[in-house]
């Protein structure tokens, strides 16, 4: 008896070692969740969330904006991508803000947006954001949430370093990612002739203090390297930009090896108020360019596009004091300035420090001539110890991109040890650091890169999902998490799947951008070429095989609702006005085999749906916004006609006793 | 007359002339889909606030769209109430507890017209339904209350005074203290 009772505790003990040996395996993840996290995100039904977070759709094009700290989707803004879904891009009124040198090009990859700052803070205004693939700026009006304004940039490939803002918004930035020669140069070249011929152009677009309006206003041509990320600097570095170069080995091929040798790359710091004024001062070079400027007006509801033809120039090599090269290890990504203004922290992606680079340091190595070489022959290195003012050791593996928060921390994401470091931005110690899952790229807090930070959230977005959510076959949403910063721990509090990818995230405190919003838009105030502003204008005309169509839509009907006399082969324009004054009455509108999408005209707005029929027969049309109890009897039929007959253009619809 | 029935009928006609800046009365309309509300506010001569939605959602009870220019009333209230205030003060000025009469008369008479015409125009536009209408509901008006709430389908509808109507409340309470209230007189007096 006695000996099976040992019997029975080797079993026992046998579980109870493993669990022992288990629970000192390190760095298993779980325990960072906040006890309290279900209540710190719970935002009750009708309540507004405390912050708006505008993320990056990457491969998407678009821009999505979240509520925080609830992690609920508000709103797809369509920026680079056709949207089906409400017709931008696809209406006559919005394909041009897709147009490009290239023509019609109707997706991008979004990368990074930025608010607009004044004083270094976020003044809620308006959001930029680049487009990587075909070089694109877009400003996107935060009262309406439409994408007003899309600028391309020429000379470059892949505008990666951008759109970054200067302190009071007075320039945006773009560079290039992929080197190339200039677009008014020969660009039939050997590919190996890349140190000869390929060039970069650091690209600053003017922002109109008044109505965004942007212009480019000159382009810096640089070294061929490739340029990553940027950041300007705030108060006493106001005049200075700072951008992340790799490929520093000027390498074609094979970048994964060939960009991957040097120890250091850099950080170029540029002086965009010197080289302002020597544009001012005319020693800029026009050059021939072409490039699309599309415009879309609030009052027209209708975009414009003009091709550019040339812009401003100015070879960095033959202005000294304009460029300075920082090193920094290696293959940087991030630079950030602290909202101080005084120093700059880089994220070497394959480094094993965080260089933290002071802004007096460089300006006194900069007279004192610290140089160690030369780029280009003339564009100083700065020695790597006369402008460090330390690094931070064993931050973990991949640092890619560090915000600050108001209590005088920094936090930086770790790409490949997967988390998010939390350091004092001081003494440059490590303070805390929380697995992100998987594979963070930024990260983002309120004000975070401003001059006035707002240290209660952050938010890590990551490029892998894997096992985080319900599985959806080989294609998984991408994600992010919500981290509560305001303790000397990092806790986790919520994550939620995205859009596209959530490349890059800027945060805003909901106030500042409530007080601007626009509920509707004034009928009275509608310039669109085509409005028909109340019902008894409504009318049909045809001019050889053009058909314009004006049509009115208001609860609960289209009018003119039964067309006859269009013929197959017509080019029918259906411009179609929402005569609603009221908030959250849009109508929307879908024509039967219309090789196009639909329209969602927002209430006082005209939109228009181009539809060229194909066959003979009655085609019905409809509202596709559910708008009211009769929204099912919102509807109307074409009659369309072989090509060449003579059926007559009519257009009614029946007496409506009730309004009479 | 009295100083201190004279500086109540000042006081009076002063208030009543606050319904020549601000809106009488006010209809009120919630429902699940308008959080914010929809109101319709009532001037001495016009109407104001959300009378396009308003409009907008009568059409499918089919109720008459509600326009300002049906209401003769809107044309003659001003000059009728200004004549109203002026015999206010003619008795103040005129020292006659006879036009204090006739004026607390008229104010009484006022009312009770009033309330009656805004009666029966809620009547009519409650009743008076196209028979063509989307939405018909057996043996259902839509005549708004006279004064405070009352549901009529998805709708809470509320009928209560503005401030210009309390201005003119107050007003008519202290004509009748004008008319009515003696104070005592004090002992010091009698003997």
């Amino acid at each position: 008896m006695k000996i099976s009772h040992y019997k029975l505790l080797i079993p026992a003990l046998t579980v109870l070692g493993s669990m022992l040996i288990s629970s000192c395996k390190p760095g298993k993840a779980g325990s960072s969740v906040d006890a309290d996290a279900a209540k710190k995100v719970y935002v009750a039904p009708g309540k507004y969330d405390e912050i708006y977070a505008f993320l990056s759709g990457g491969f998407s094009g678009q821009i999505a904006a979240y509520g925080i700290p609830s992690g609920r989707l508000l709103k797809v803004i369509p920026v680079f991508s056709q949207n089906a879904e409400n017709g931008y891009g696809y209406s006559e009124e919005t394909k041009p803000m897709l147009n490009t040198s290239h023509g019609f090009v109707p997706w991008d990859d979004s990368h990074h947006p930025e608010l607009s700052k004044t004083n270094g803070e976020d003044d809620g205004r308006w959001l930029f954001i680049n487009g990587n693939n075909t070089p694109r700026i877009a400003r996107i009006n935060l009262a309406t949430f439409k994408t007003v304004e899309i600028l391309e940039l020429p000379n470059i490939g892949g505008n990666h370093a951008s759109p970054f803002c200067t302190e009071n918004t007075e320039y945006v930035v773009g560079n290039t990612r992929f080197s190339e020669p200039l677009d008014n140069s020969k660009g039939d070249v050997p590919i190996d002739s890349y140190k000869q011929n390929f060039k970069g152009a650091v690209s600053f677009v003017k922002v109109n203090q008044d109505n965004g309006a942007m212009n480019l206003a000159f382009q810096l041509i640089v070294p061929p390297f490739n340029y990553d990320l940027a950041h300007a600097g705030k108060g006493p570095s106001h005049d200075w930009i700072f951008f992340t170069c790799y490929n520093t080995e000027e390498a074609h091929t094979l970048l994964e090896v060939n960009a991957s040798q040097r120890d250091k790359d850099f950080v170029m710091a540029v002086n965009w108020k010197k080289a302002e004024e020597l544009i001012r001062e005319g020693k800029g070079t026009k050059i021939t360019a072409k490039y699309a400027h599309n415009v879309y007006n609030e009052n027209s509801h209708t975009a414009t596009s003009t091709i550019e033809t040339a812009t401003q120039t100015l070879d960095v090599t033959k202005f000294p004091g304009l460029v300075y090269y920082m090193p920094c290890p290696k293959s940087p990504h991030g630079v950030d300035v602290t909202p101080d203004g005084l120093s700059i922290v880089a994220s070497g992606k394959l480094a094993a420090v965080i260089p933290v680079f002071s802004f007096n340091k460089m300006l006194e190595a900069i007279d004192k001539k610290q140089f160690d070489g030369m780029i280009d022959s003339n564009l100083p290195v700065l020695k790597y110890e006369s402008v460090l003012r330390g690094e931070v050791k064993k931050p973990g593996l991949g640092p890619l991109h560090t915000e600050f928060d108001d209590k005088g921390y920094a936090y930086t994401t770790m790409f490949v040890s997967s988390e998010v470091v939390k350091w004092k931005i001081d003494n440059l110690e490590i303070i805390d650091r929380i697995p992100s899952y998987y594979s963070p790229g930024h990260l983002s807090i309120v004000g975070g890169d401003s001059k006035k930070p707002y240290g209660k959230y952050l938010l890590a977005l990551n490029k892998i999902t894997k096992d985080r959510y319900l599985p959806t076959g080989p294609e998984l949403a991408q994600a992010c998490q919500l981290i509560d910063i305001t303790g000397n721990k990092m806790k986790l509090l919520l994550d939620f799947p995205t859009i596209g990818e959530p490349h890059y995230a800027q945060m805003i405190l909901a106030d500042k951008i409530l007080k601007n919003q626009v509920k509707f838009f004034k009928l009275e105030d509608n310039k669109n070429a085509y409005v028909t502003k109340s019902e008894k204008d409504t009318k049909v005309i045809r001019n050889g095989n053009r058909v314009d169509v004006y049509m009115t839509a208001i609860r609960s009907h289209l009018a003119p609702d039964n067309i006859e006399g269009v013929k197959v082969g017509d080019e029918i324009y259906v411009h179609v006005t929402n005569l609603e004054q009221d908030w959250d009455v849009p109508h929307g509108f879908a024509i039967k085999g219309a090789n196009n999408a639909e329209l969602l005209i927002m209430p006082g707005e005209t939109c228009t749906l181009k539809w060229v029929p194909g066959q003979v027969g009655i085609v019905p049309f409809y509202c596709t916004d559910f708008c009211s109890a009769l929204h099912q009897e919102m509807q109307g039929y074409f009659r369309v006609s072989p090509a060449g007959s003579n059926t007559p253009l009519k257009f009614s619809i029946g007496v409506n006793p009730v309004t009479e | 007359m009295k100083s201190l029935t004279r500086v109540l009928i000042f006081i009076s006609a002063t208030l009543m002339l606050g319904a020549y800046f601000l809106p009488l009365w006010h209809i009120l309309l919630d429902a699940p889909q308008y959080p914010e509300g929809l109101e319709m506010k009532i001037w001495l001569n016009g109407l104001s606030g959300n009378i396009a939605q308003i409009n907008g959602l009568n059409h499918y009870i089919g109720m008459k769209f509600i326009v300002a220019d049906d209401f003769k009333e809107f044309k003659i209230l001003p000059y009728i109430f200004g004549l109203l205030t002026l015999i206010g003060f003619a008795s103040a000025i005129a020292k006659s507890r006879r036009l204090l009469w006739v004026w607390f008369i008229s104010l009484c008479l006022f009312a009770i017209v009033g309330f009656s015409d805004f009666y029966m125009w809620e009547y009519n536009y409650g009743h008076n339904l196209n028979p063509h209408a989307a939405i018909k509901v057996e043996g259902m008006n839509y005549q708004p209350p006279l004064f405070g709430y009352k549901q009529l389908l998805n709708f809470t509808a509320g009928s209560l005074p503005d401030t210009g109507g309390i201005l003119v409340g107050l007003g008519g309470v202290l004509a009748a203290a004008a008319l009515f209230y003696k104070p005592r007189l004090s002992p010091n007096k009698s003997k």
